[in-house]
């Protein structure tokens, strides 16, 4: 991963760079499936389907902005929908007894955010590698909230707080709102903050990144927090749709979020890519499979389609770059 | 050639110790604890349940020592397991469907080995895009649904005795033989240890890397197609997720056993420990009534700290 032959700085990124250009490849490639399902789809261009559609996209979203940043700095977070099931069922056990939302999204921001900062002392502090302390988490997740559950679900939550995840204000799902609002700041912080060109530099050479003076492992620790605070996030948002959970929502989450970032062109070698291409990510993704269940295709066939999708997906990128070279 | 393997086997000497004490610590702490456990039926039980582990761990130590990695093992098993299943159902043949079981696993560890090697795609998102992939393939072959009323052929291979040992121990022992003999006593095994800790030299000596990596993958997803049939046999039944996760527990066995992620450096008889200590700890948590998540967490823990400990010594 240290190539030293790679750009020493992570080049400036501007709205007009090379990133706005695959990003703009990827537009035409959303805007292509759409039409394309808007042929054979009948039901496709109805507004309840477009706008499920958002709202099923700005799950993804959620989860997989957190991963960008991880992914930036060419390291991986598999514990993510594990964090997210750990997560929700905490923050329902809090809200049920508590009887107070507030306190209960507080608790899932917390709990998401210390999973991920947990990842980010196993990468640092141990030097584990991030795809296997990642890993490892996720197992560590998953028992802990099975344990927890013990086979329960929780069910029924106030209304006020199933607004978050199914309300509508002025005919759009609020999610929708939410993604727009993470997608601007996720966006700011990545291209116009120090921290953040800080982490583009980080993904692009940690040893330049470190003799140039950058606290690395402080970014890394940040990153992974991060990107656990959104699976905390992301966690609010589906016990709030679902107005239920179970120890087993997460174990779906993990890839298509995956999906999402190396679709929208982030790179897994770090340093290339953008939080609003994952945004794309994520809206292709959503297509494709909304797409399969218009056409009547089992949702058995969902995982396999991913999968391929993952491993297309990064085969372009390390095509495209190796072109650029 | 044998010198190479000679010297790259006497670091692993030095971590006997490691390896032995978890297993001993694990066994003294859930003998005092856990009742029964010191029982002979109860650690005959854990050997037992111990195969299946070691037919993933084994090839799984070779994938990890060329740097690589495979997260499809437990999917690629659970496919395979419901071909052997629906195979031997349409066939009533044992063969056939260990012949099918195989098929499919090695046609998925070669997919993995020609994404990681021609592609040049990273181990460990190739092989998790392939674990979304043999998931699909096992609910949709599957339909979701359990296949059951598989031939008493199968059913008996989990059962059976020979000269008075299980049979899925017999498989078990001849498979760490197998391995055993590929890895130190053969140019192949040689290779293996040059893909993980020094490739350009197998280029310089006229070899192809690429087809040995695909290769290692390759018996890999044929392994799992051997552990696919001892687990329809197990579970009397194909079931769309019986090995899911299973991959993990082979990873915590090989990290455990001494095998460094980083170095290409493994050792075949400390998996074997590691695969043990990982039943064992199932096991004795199983005993005292802890339910299946802690043994998942447990596990997770294993695997964490097995890896700090590794850590640490590569930078000693």
């Amino acid at each position: 991963m240290t190539d030293i032959s790679k750009d020493a700085i992570a080049p400036p990124r501007s709205f007009l760079s090379q990133d706005a250009i695959q990003v703009f490849y990827r537009l035409l490639a959303a805007l292509l499936i759409c039409a394309v399902l808007a042929v054979l789809s009948d039901s496709f261009l109805s507004l309840g389907n477009i706008l499920n559609v958002l709202r099923q996209a700005s799950l993804t979203f959620f989860i997989a902005s957190g991963l960008t940043l991880v992914v930036l700095t060419a390291g991986l977070d598999l514990s993510v929908g594990a964090n997210v099931a750990l997560s929700a069922c905490i923050a329902g056990t809090v809200i049920h007894k508590t009887g107070s939302p507030a306190l209960g999204i507080l608790t899932g921001l917390a709990c998401g955010g210390i999973v991920g900062l947990l990842n980010g002392v196993m990468v640092t502090a141990l030097r584990i590698p991030s795809f296997i302390a990642t890993y490892g988490m996720l197992w560590v997740l998953n028992g802990l909230t099975y344990w927890y559950m013990a086979g329960e679900t929780l069910h029924g939550f106030p209304a006020g707080f199933r607004q978050i995840g199914s309300g509508y204000l002025f005919g759009l799902p609020i999610p929708v709102y939410l993604l727009l609002v993470f997608l601007g700041i996720g966006t700011l912080f990545a291209q116009r903050t120090i921290w953040g060109q800080e982490i583009y530099a980080i993904g692009a050479n940690p040893v330049a990144a470190r003799l140039s003076g950058i606290p690395v492992a402080r970014r890394l620790l940040l990153v992974y927090a991060v990107s656990g605070t959104m699976a905390g996030l992301a966690s609010i948002i589906f016990l709030s749709r679902l107005n239920s959970a179970e120890a087993d929502i997460g174990e779906s989450l993990t890839l298509p979020a995956i999906a999402a970032v190396l679709i929208g062109g982030t790179s897994l070698f770090g340093g290339v890519g953008t939080v609003f291409g994952t945004f794309i990510g994520a809206l292709i993704l959503t297509l494709v499979l909304n797409g399969m269940n218009l056409l009547s295709v089992s949702a058995n066939w969902q995982p396999l389609v991913t999968g391929i999708i993952v491993i297309l997906a990064v085969w372009l990128d390390m095509k495209t770059r190796r072109r650029a070279q | 050639m044998r010198e190479a393997a000679v010297v790259s086997q006497s670091n692993p000497l030095q971590r006997i110790p490691g390896v032995a004490v978890v297993l001993v610590l694990l066994i003294a702490v859930f003998g005092a604890i856990a009742p029964g456990f010191l029982s002979v039926a109860n650690l005959s039980n854990v050997l037992v349940q111990s195969t299946i582990l070691t037919m993933l761990a084994l090839p799984m130590t070779l994938i990890i020592m060329t740097e690589g990695l495979d997260l499809s093992m437990g999917a690629v098993l659970t496919l395979t397991s419901l071909c052997v299943a629906i195979v031997s159902l349409a066939t009533h043949s044992m063969l056939l469907g260990l012949g099918a079981g195989l098929l499919v696993g090695a046609a998925f560890g070669t997919v993995n080995g020609w994404l990681v090697a021609i592609l040049g795609i990273p181990p460990f998102v190739a092989t998790l895009g392939t674990l979304g992939m043999a998931q699909g393939l096992s609910l949709i072959v599957s339909d979701g649904q359990s296949v059951v009323g598989i031939p008493h052929s199968v059913r008996d291979i989990y059962s059976a005795t020979l000269l008075g040992i299980p049979v899925p121990i017999v498989m078990a022992l001849v498979t760490y033989a197998a391995f055993h003999g590929l890895l130190y006593h053969t140019r192949f095994g040689t290779y293996i240890f040059a893909l993980g800790g020094n490739r350009e030299a197998l280029r310089y000596a006229g070899l192809s890397p690429n087809r040995l990596l695909i290769a290692v993958y390759a018996i890999g997803g044929a392994m799992a197609g051997i552990a696919g049939l001892l687990m329809t046999a197990r579970m009397n039944s194909g079931h769309p997720t019986a090995g899911l996760g299973l991959e993990f527990d082979a990873i915590a066995a090989v990290a455990v056993g001494g095998t460094s992620f980083e170095r290409g450096n493994g050792w075949l008889l400390g998996t074997v420990l590691g695969v043990v200590s990982v039943g064992v700890l199932r096991n004795g948590l199983n005993l005292i009534s802890m339910p299946s998540s802690v043994q998942v967490a447990s596990v997770g823990v294993l695997v964490i700290v097995a890896l700090f400990l590794d850590g640490l010594r590569s930078r000693a």
